[in-house]
């Protein structure tokens, strides 16, 4: 089983569960489910413009903890306009300003840099404001990220992600600095290059929520906190002290030998970091480090 | 009520840096950020950071490029304070570990940018905002800086003296955005404002829909002038469904623009003779909206830029991310298509009066970063500028603030010193007299309290707050998107790289009426629970503000300087606007007044001269 897809499907929640937020699995047996009407100040036929318009149909995923009518998850139904380039966060927005103000997510940049809109798209981790309408089969299914407390809508608790994200120091931490206050520290450009990728990280929680592992094990670092490690821990410029100690960090029964390789952090990382990769590479230096060490 | 020595209002690269650097100065010191850190716009920075690190380059010769760029309406002060302090905060941030681009001696790569006479534009691939962005956000984690985030600022605790200059601000009243809770963020020191640019008061642009001017809006209500606020930067190469960015890195390859005839119309239409598609941004801004305005656009909206002739290798050796952008964001195959562009909103020269301290004239209030005007861009900004401006103030900021000795300002901050009142002739009455002590109509300005105590202060701001939501979840009315839009078609359509009098004039008749029709907004979420229909309905308030201070600005200079062309006047007169464009919110009533600029450096005086490339 290597993606979280299959496992969802084979799981059967009951409607309590559904209902209680704080597990985590939304409800899929209300995709094929009857649609409600979105609250009682709009009508289903406001949520079709004029029918000469060239629509898309997407499915929104709803819960609101407090409001009558949300507190069971459902699924809405919007036809929005297609324009050429429209993505699914612009699909979201248009819902949400024509047809209902309530519909919750959180963006900002609209350009993959901000990791605020990573939603569920057709079954996959997908950041809105980078998946092309275009690109998907209808009707297209937009649900929050699985694996992570649904606050509202779209919107989930990000809060263990970044504990876990806070949990491996993440920040730099050389021996020493340089002297001069304009002299630089030095850093080769292949070593710059090794960290590279491993520094494109937005936090988005993309890959967290499509771990198994990570589901499996709440304590569990997951894939971009080890990411994060690993862009410190490979950085030439720290001692040999403070990589040992990450790599301590990493080792940890909730670390890198939980990762089974599944590459499912992979494939979902909007940008396109080889997690699993460099996951692979932190245990072969954690392996390399007890040889030294013992 | 939660209480620090320094609350500081934003979280990003200003924001974090004046963080930090409170820390340091021994404050206890707090972020509330609307955001969570990492998703702050400095993150969508791709070019670079300004600093005369090299031999043969120096703080002058870049304060000198500065000040030319700015068409001569920076502050000397300011300029030369960025440029001696941009090398030792650079290296600062690379001693933090921020991830720069490297030469093969392991020292951090700088390039040409437009507009600098040296190549001294440091860069972290084509990411360097994002790079900045993480770095700093790490140290403020490594410190243990206290974070309230997704905490949404309303309004601040600002007392009432007739005076701006008399005032103090001792907090700001915070939404926590998951519950709903309002609460008061007392600062027992200070103040800092690092909440980021207006850009969402234009519909087309490469701002974040989080960059809705807040902070200026709430200091701008409660006393500190908005200085400049006409001069917004329009980059010509900007995606039409979504304002993302395409760098100037592609005309600099090589890419050419095209008009719906398939003419390269930069030279065939005789824009820019020389440097055709590599003239200046507001230049070739201007030459691609004629082309659309005389019929001659793409499905009248856009104009074509195309790199096909570079080749594939070229194109995805140096311009990989632009393949991408253009795939991700429109749908287009740069490899195969000529890439739609056009003009888009993307900096705001102008913001919140400070000194080269940030400290504006209400005491106890900072600001720092894009809503802050100190000023050191001028009529026009440079590319790999603003990035400086945030480290470099933000941390000034945040020294001050936490009561660091600090040599005293030469700017002038408020109406104190030389300055001469002015009236604008608007077609409409101004901002909002007579809403006074509305909740909803004022955006909450503290009407109570005179000079009571800041706890009580804060209370009553608090309670004000409570009371402008309750109105607005609990009337029937239009919804703010109606009122949103209208705003941004309007300064898009009016107030952007071409301005003329009766167009500025029709755009403060649409701006009145869509404050008058924002009277009648309500909120149409019910819930407590992350309600961002509640938020976005606060935030069109400010953008209505700072929209109108834009225009009238823009309506009061009758002159062509930087960024800011006027139908009428095509020339600079220095003899007239070598001053800068000040605007009061007077209770509701705005006052437009002017200040001279400083052209007096520490060793010399900038002399105006024409500003041609
Ligand atoms: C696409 C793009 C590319 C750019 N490239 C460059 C470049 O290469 N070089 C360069 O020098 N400059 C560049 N700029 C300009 C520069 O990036 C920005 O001016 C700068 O990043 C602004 O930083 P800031 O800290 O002032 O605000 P922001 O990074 O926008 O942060 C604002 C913060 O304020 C918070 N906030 C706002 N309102 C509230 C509220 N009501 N309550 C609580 N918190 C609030 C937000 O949550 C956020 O944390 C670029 C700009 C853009 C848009
Ligand atoms: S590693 Fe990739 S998927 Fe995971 S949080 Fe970072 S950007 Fe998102
Ligand atoms: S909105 Fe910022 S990543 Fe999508």
């Amino acid at each position: 089983m290597s993606t979280q897809l299959p496992q969802q499907e084979s799981e059967e929640s009951t409607a309590e569960e559904a209902a209680e937020p704080a597990a985590t699995d939304h409800d899929h047996e209300h995709t094929g489910g009857p649609r409600r009407d979105v609250g009682d100040k709009t009508t289903d036929t406001e949520h079709e413009p004029a029918d000469t318009e060239d629509t898309r149909e997407i499915r929104v995923f709803r819960y609101d903890p407090e409001i009558e009518g949300k507190q069971e998850p459902r699924f809405d139904t919007f036809h929005v306009p297609f324009t050429r380039g429209m993505t699914v966060l612009d699909a979201v927005i248009y819902a949400r300003d024509n047809f209902d103000p309530s519909l919750t997510f959180r963006h900002s940049c609209r350009q993959a840099v901000c990791g605020s809109d990573a939603f569920f798209v057709n079954g996959e981790q997908r950041l809105g404001c980078k998946t092309q309408i275009s690109d998907l089969e209808e009707p297209i299914r937009i649900e929050p990220l699985p694996h992570q407390d649904v606050v509202k809508d779209l919107v989930v608790d990000m809060d263990h992600f970044y504990e876990e994200m806070e949990a491996v120091d993440p920040y730099f931490d050389p021996d020493e600095t340089p002297d001069g206050e304009l002299e630089e520290q030095r850093q080769s450009r292949a070593n710059r290059e090794k960290v590279k990728m491993s520094t494109r990280c937005i936090w988005c929680g993309a890959c967290f929520s499509s771990c198994n592992i990570a589901a499996g094990d709440n304590e569990y670092l997951g894939p971009a906190a080890l990411n994060k490690a690993y862009r410190f821990a490979m950085d030439e410029r720290e001692g040999d002290g403070k990589t040992q100690e990450r790599l301590e960090t990493i080792e940890q029964d909730h670390g890198v030998w939980r990762c089974q390789t599944q590459f499912s952090c992979t494939n979902v990382c909007p940008k396109d970091i080889p997690l699993t990769e460099h996951i692979q590479e932190l245990k072969r230096e954690a392996v390399k480090s007890n040889l030294k060490f013992w | 009520m939660y209480e620090h020595d320094v609350i500081v209002v934003g979280a990003g690269g200003a924001g974090l840096r004046a963080a930090v650097a409170a820390d340091e100065a021994g404050a206890d010191v707090a972020i509330v950020s609307k955001l969570h850190p990492v998703r702050s716009h400095t993150g969508a920075a791709e070019g670079g950071i300004n600093a005369a690190l090299r031999e043969g380059d120096s703080w002058e010769d870049h304060a000198y490029d500065t000040m030319k760029g700015s068409d001569y309406l920076g502050d000397a002060p300011a300029i030369e304070t960025l440029c001696q302090n941009s090398p030792y905060e650079v290296i600062q941030l690379e001693h933090w570990g921020m991830a720069f681009s490297r030469e093969d001696d392991g020292r951090v790569s700088q390039r040409p940018f437009g507009g600098l006479s040296f190549p001294r534009t440091t860069y972290a691939g084509a990411e360097t905002g994002h790079h900045l962005l993480h770095t700093l956000y790490e140290q403020v984690v490594k410190r243990g800086i206290e974070v309230y985030d997704e905490w949404h600022v309303m309004n601040l605790a600002v007392t009432d003296e007739e005076r701006p200059e008399d005032r103090h601000c001792h907090g700001v009243v915070g939404y926590d955005v998951a519950s709903g809770e309002v609460s008061g963020f007392k600062a027992r020191d200070g103040v800092i404002l690092a909440t980021g640019g207006p850009g969402q008061a234009f519909d087309h642009t490469t701002n974040a829909v989080s960059c809705t001017g807040d902070g200026q809006a709430m200091a701008y209500r409660a006393g500190v002038p908005l200085e400049d606020m006409e001069f917004i930067q329009f980059h010509p190469t900007t995606l039409p469904s979504t304002g993302v960015l395409i760098s100037e890195g592609v005309r600099g390859e090589g890419g050419i623009l095209y008009n719906e005839d398939g003419e390269r119309f930069m030279f065939e239409r005789g824009y820019a003779n020389n440097d055709g598609e590599l003239a200046s941004r507001d230049v070739v801004s201007r030459a691609e909206l004629t082309e659309v305005n005389e019929g001659r656009g793409i499905e009248d909206e856009y104009v074509h830029l195309d790199m096909r002739h570079l080749g594939e290798e070229r194109i995805t050796d140096r311009l990989e991310n632009i393949l991408h952008l253009a795939e991700d964001f429109e749908g287009a195959d740069g490899l195969d298509e000529p890439m739609p562009v056009k003009p888009g909103q993307h900096y705001a020269m102008g913001g919140l009066e400070t000194d080269e301290n940030g400290e504006t004239c209400v005491g106890g209030l900072y600001a720092a970063g894009e809503c802050a005007c100190a000023s050191v861009h001028g009529a026009n900004r440079l590319g790999g500028n603003a990035l400086p401006e945030l480290i470099v103030f933000g941390k000034r900021a945040g020294h001050h603030a936490a009561g660091k000795e600090m040599e005293s300002a030469e700017i002038e901050t408020g109406q104190r010193g030389e300055f001469e009142r002015a009236t604008v002739d608007s077609p409409v009455e101004l901002g909002d007299p007579g809403s006074f002590g509305d909740a909803v109509a004022d955006g909450g300005a503290v009407a109570a309290g005179g000079t009571a105590d800041p706890d009580t202060l804060l209370e009553d701001a608090v309670e004000a707050e409570r009371q402008r939501i309750d109105e607005l979840l609990n009337t029937d009315g239009i919804h703010h998107s109606e009122v949103r839009s209208d705003v941004q078609e309007t300064m898009t359509a009016k107030v952007n790289v071409f301005r003329e009098e009766d167009g500025l004039k029709e755009a403060l008749r649409e701006l009145r009426a869509a404050r008058d029709r924002y009277e009648d907004v309500a909120v149409q979420d019910p819930s407590t629970t992350f309600n961002t229909d509640l938020l976005q309905t606060i935030e069109t308030r400010n953008i209505l503000d700072l929209a109108e201070a834009i225009t009238v600005g823009a309506l009061a200079r009758k002159e062509f300087r930087g960024a800011h062309w006027r139908a009428e006047a095509q020339e600079r007169k220095d003899d007239e606007w070598l001053k800068h464009t000040m605007l009061s919110w007077n209770e509701g009533d705005p006052e437009l007044w002017y200040r001279p600029v400083i052209l007096e450096g520490e060793n010399k005086e900038y002399e105006p001269k024409v500003r041609s490339y």
